[in-house]
C-alpha cells in the first residue's frame, strides 16, 4: 500500500503543477511512513514541501495556497497529531467554500495515516472518522487495499471539496496487486465478498479482518458478505440498503469506539432503508469507550476475529421477543 | 515612533483622497451603530477611532494584485478597498457569514469571526504568490492585539519568517481585546517586540495618523514585493466606545478613561492636516462630510432593500460538489417548507 500512494502521489504531482504535498518530514526523509519517499528529489522542494512543526499552521496554509489556486495535500504525521490542527479544519478548511458563497473552493486532500494495530505510542493510533464525517463541508474516505490506497488518492484529489484521506496505517505494507488502468468505481461502496447469510459492514484495517470472518464463517456453513465502505462522508446508502435488502443481517464493525460512533449512523441508515426486511437490530463490534489503549492491550481493544464471529452470532440467532 | 523607514511623502490629491475616504468609514461606521438602535441590522462591531489604521493600510494596497485577509472589524479597509459596502454590511444584517461581496474579485476575504483564524491563510496565499514564479502580490491580513495571543498567529509568523513569504501582518493594537486590556494580554509590551524573533521587520506606528499608516504599509509592501519577506506593522489605536453594539464597555473602564487614553481623533488629525498645510480648505471638508453622510444614506437604503435569503442557498455552498444525501436534505426541506 506504501508503494500504491506513493505512486499516486507521483503521478498527480507529474500531471497537477498545481498540486503539492506539505508535511512534517516529507521532504528529504519521504514521510515518517515513507508514503513520499523520493518526491521531494524528483519534483524538487517547492512541490514537495518540509514544513516546520504546527498541524494548525500546515492546514492554515493549505486554506491559503487554495485560495491561491493551489492544489494541496497536506500530511499529518499521525493521527493523533491532526488534534491541533482541528480548529483549521473545521472552522477554515471545511467552511471557506461555504462562506465565500462557492467563490474560493478547497481542493485540499488532508493525508492522516489512521487507526491502530501497529502497538504506537499515544496519540500515534486514533480513529477519527466520526469527528470529521461530522462536519459540513468535509470529505472523509478510507482505503482498504493497494488497489484502493492508489485509485482512491488521485480520485481524493480530483474532488474539489476537502477530503480527508484516512491511511489504514497497519496495512502501510501489505502487498496486493493494483490494476492501473482499471479503477473501477471511486464512488460508494463495494462488495469485496458476495454472501447472502449477513453483511458485514467495514473500512480501513478492518475489512481485510472481515474477510478474514468471512473464510471461517464460511466453513459452518454461513455465506457473510463484506461490504467495504470506502466513503464515510457521504456514506453509501444505496449500497447499505441493496446488500441488507438481500441478506436482511448487518454488523458494523470499526475500531472507534461504541458511542456516536460511525456505526451508528450506519445502522440508522440501514434502519431506514431496510426496517421492513431486517430480521435482527443492526449489530455493532467496535472498539470500547475508551481512550486507545496501550500496545499490550491493542488486540483486546480493536474487534478480533472471535468477537466479529459473536457478533454475526448474536444478529443471525436474534428472536423477537 | 521608529521610522527607520524614509517614506516618500503622499502627494496632495492623495491626501484629499484619504480624508473623503476616512471620513466616508467615519460617518458609515456611525451609521451602522445607529441602524443597530433602529433595529435595522442586529448587531455591529465599531471601528470607532480605527479609520486611519484601517484606510491608510487598505490604501497602500494593490488590489489587482494583492490579497486582503479581514477579521470581523475592517469596515474601513473594505471601503478603502472598493468592495460594495452593502454587500460588505449584509454580514452585520445577518443575510451571510462572510459577507455578500465576490472575495476573488474585490481581493477581500470573506470576513471572519475566528480572531486569528485567517494570519494563516494569508501565509498560505502569499506564499503561493512566490511559487507562482513572483506575481508581485502582497497578502495583508488584520489582527488585533487579543489575537496576538493565539498560537495560530504564531506559527503563521513562523512559517512566514522561514518561508519569506510576502506577507503584511498589520495589527490593531486598539489597546483592548472585549474587556481585556493590552498590558495584561502581551507579555513584553508590544506584539512588534516579537517580530524579531521570527526573523521578520517590524514597523509601529502611530495609527490615528492615517498618511504614516500609508507610508508605513507602503513601505511594508514594496520590502515583501522585493522578496525581502514578511513584515509585521503595529498600529497604536484606541478603540473608542464598545467592543461591539452588545459590549457595555462601562464595566471594564470609565469614561473618563477613555478620553485620557484614546488620543486625538484620526478624522480631525488628518483636517487639521490638511488645513494647516493648505491642501484643503474648509468647503472641501464640508463637502466631504456631505458625500460621506450621503453614502452612508444610500448604503442605509441598500442594506434596508436587502431581503431574506432563499433558504434554497444553505444548501448550495457547502460542497463544490455536493453530496447526494445533502440533496436530498435540500429536496426533503423544501418539500416540507412549501407545505406550511
Ligand atoms: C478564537 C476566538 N475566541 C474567542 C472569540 C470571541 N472574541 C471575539 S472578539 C474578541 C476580542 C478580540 O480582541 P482583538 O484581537 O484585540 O481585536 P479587537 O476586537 O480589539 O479588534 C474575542 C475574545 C473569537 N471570536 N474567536
Amino acid at each position: 500500500m506504501q508503494q500504491a500512494l506513493n505512486r499516486a502521489l507521483a503521478e498527480i504531482l507529474a500531471e497537477d503543477p498545481k498540486a503539492l504535498v506539505l508535511g512534517e518530514d516529507v521532504g528529504r526523509l519521504g514521510g515518517v511512513f515513507r508514503i513520499t519517499d523520493g518526491l521531494q528529489k524528483r519534483f524538487g522542494v517547492d512541490r514537495v514541501m518540509d514544513t516546520p512543526l504546527a498541524e494548525s499552521g500546515i492546514l492554515g496554509m493549505s486554506v491559503g495556497l487554495a485560495m491561491a489556486g493551489f492544489h494541496p495535500i497536506p500530511e499529518v504525521q499521525f493521527d493523533g497529531f491532526a488534534y491541533p490542527a482541528v480548529n483549521q479544519i473545521i472552522t477554515q478548511l471545511a467552511r471557506m467554500n461555504y462562506r465565500s458563497r462557492g467563490t474560493l473552493p478547497m481542493p485540499v486532500t488532508l493525508r492522516v495515516p489512521s487507526f491502530g494495530g501497529i502497538r504506537a505510542p499515544e496519540h500515534h493510533g486514533e480513529s477519527l472518522e466520526a469527528l470529521f464525517a461530522h462536519v459540513p463541508g468535509l470529505k472523509v474516505v478510507s482505503p482498504s487495499s493497494p488497489h484502493e490506497a492508489y485509485h482512491l488518492l488521485r480520485h481524493s484529489v480530483a474532488v474539489p471539496d476537502p477530503v480527508i484521506f484516512m491511511e489504514p496505517k497497519s496495512r502501510y505494507w501489505q502487498k496486493g496487486e493494483v490494476n492501473l488502468g482499471h479503477a473501477g468505481p471511486v464512488e460508494g461502496a463495494k462488495v469485496v465478498r458476495p454472501g447472502r447469510h449477513v453483511t458485514l459492514v467495514a473500512w480501513g484495517a478492518m475489512v481485510a479482518r472481515c474477510l478474514q470472518v468471512a473464510e471461517l464463517a464460511a466453513e459452518d456453513g454461513i455465506e457473510v458478505e463484506v461490504l467495504d465502505l470506502r466513503w464515510l462522508k457521504p456514506i453509501d446508502a444505496a449500497a447499505l440498503a441493496e446488500s441488507v435488502g438481500r441478506t436482511r443481517r448487518a454488523v458494523v464493525v470499526h475500531e472507534a469506539p461504541l458511542t456516536s460512533g460511525l456505526g451508528a449512523e450506519v445502522a440508522a441508515l440501514i434502519t431506514e432503508h431496510c426496517f421492513d426486511t431486517l430480521r435482527a437490530p443492526v449489530g455493532r463490534v467496535t472498539g470500547f469507550d475508551v481512550p486507545y489503549p496501550s500496545g499490550d492491550l491493542e488486540d483486546e481493544y480493536i474487534p478480533n476475529i472471535d468477537r466479529i464471529l459473536f457478533g454475526i452470532q448474536r444478529v443471525l440467532e436474534y428472536r423477537r421477543g | 515612533m521608529d521610522n527607520s523607514m524614509d517614506p516618500a511623502p503622499l502627494a496632495p490629491e492623495e491626501l484629499r483622497r484619504l480624508y473623503r475616504l476616512i471620513t466616508a468609514a467615519r460617518q458609515l461606521d456611525l451609521a451602522a451603530v445607529a441602524w443597530q438602535r433602529q433595529g435595522i441590522i442586529p448587531g455591529y462591531a465599531p471601528a470607532l477611532g480605527q479609520e486611519a489604521a484601517q484606510v491608510g493600510s487598505a490604501f497602500a494596497m494593490d488590489p489587482k494584485r494583492d490579497f486582503i485577509f479581514p477579521t470581523y472589524r475592517e469596515m474601513g479597509a473594505a471601503l478603502a478597498l472598493g468592495v460594495d459596502m452593502t454587500e460588505y454590511m449584509s454580514t452585520h444584517k445577518a443575510s451571510w457569514h462572510g459577507g455578500l461581496y465576490d472575495p476573488v474579485r474585490t481581493g477581500f476575504a470573506p470576513i471572519q469571526a475566528v480572531v486569528g483564524g485567517s494570519v494563516l491563510h494569508a501565509v498560505g496565499w502569499a506564499h503561493g504568490q512566490t511559487l507562482n514564479g513572483g506575481t508581485g502580490g502582497v497578502a495583508l491580513t488584520y489582527f488585533g492585539d487579543g489575537a496576538s495571543s493565539q498560537g495560530d498567529v504564531h506559527e503563521a509568523m513562523n512559517f512566514a519568517g522561514v518561508l519569506k513569504a510576502p506577507v503584511i501582518f498589520f495589527v490593531q493594537n486598539n489597546g483592548w481585546a472585549i474587556s481585556l486590556p493590552t498590558e495584561a494580554q502581551v507579555a513584553g509590551g508590544t506584539v512588534a517586540a516579537r517580530a524579531a524573533g521570527y526573523g521578520m521587520r517590524a514597523i509601529t506606528v502611530d495609527g490615528n495618523d492615517a498618511p504614516a499608516v500609508v507610508s508605513a504599509t507602503r513601505e511594508a509592501a514594496a520590502h515583501a514585493r522585493a522578496g525581502h519577506g514578511p513584515v509585521l506593522i503595529e498600529a497604536m489605536t484606541y478603540r473608542r466606545g464598545p467592543h461591539s453594539t452588545s459590549d457595555d464597555p462601562g464595566r471594564y473602564r470609565s469614561l473618563d478613561e477613555e478620553r485620557r487614553d484614546a488620543g486625538p481623533d484620526p478624522v480631525q488629525l488628518l483636517a487639521d492636516r490638511l488645513l494647516a498645510g493648505g491642501l484643503a480648505d474648509r468647503d472641501f471638508l464640508d463637502a466631504a462630510l456631505e458625500e460621506a453622510k450621503d453614502n452612508a444614506e444610500r448604503i442605509r437604503e441598500g442594506v434596508e432593500a436587502l431581503g431574506p435569503r432563499p433558504g434554497t442557498e444553505m444548501f448550495d455552498f457547502v460542497y463544490a460538489e455536493p453530496t447526494e444525501a445533502l440533496k436530498a436534505q435540500a429536496r426533503a426541506w423544501r418539500e416540507e417548507s412549501e407545505h406550511v
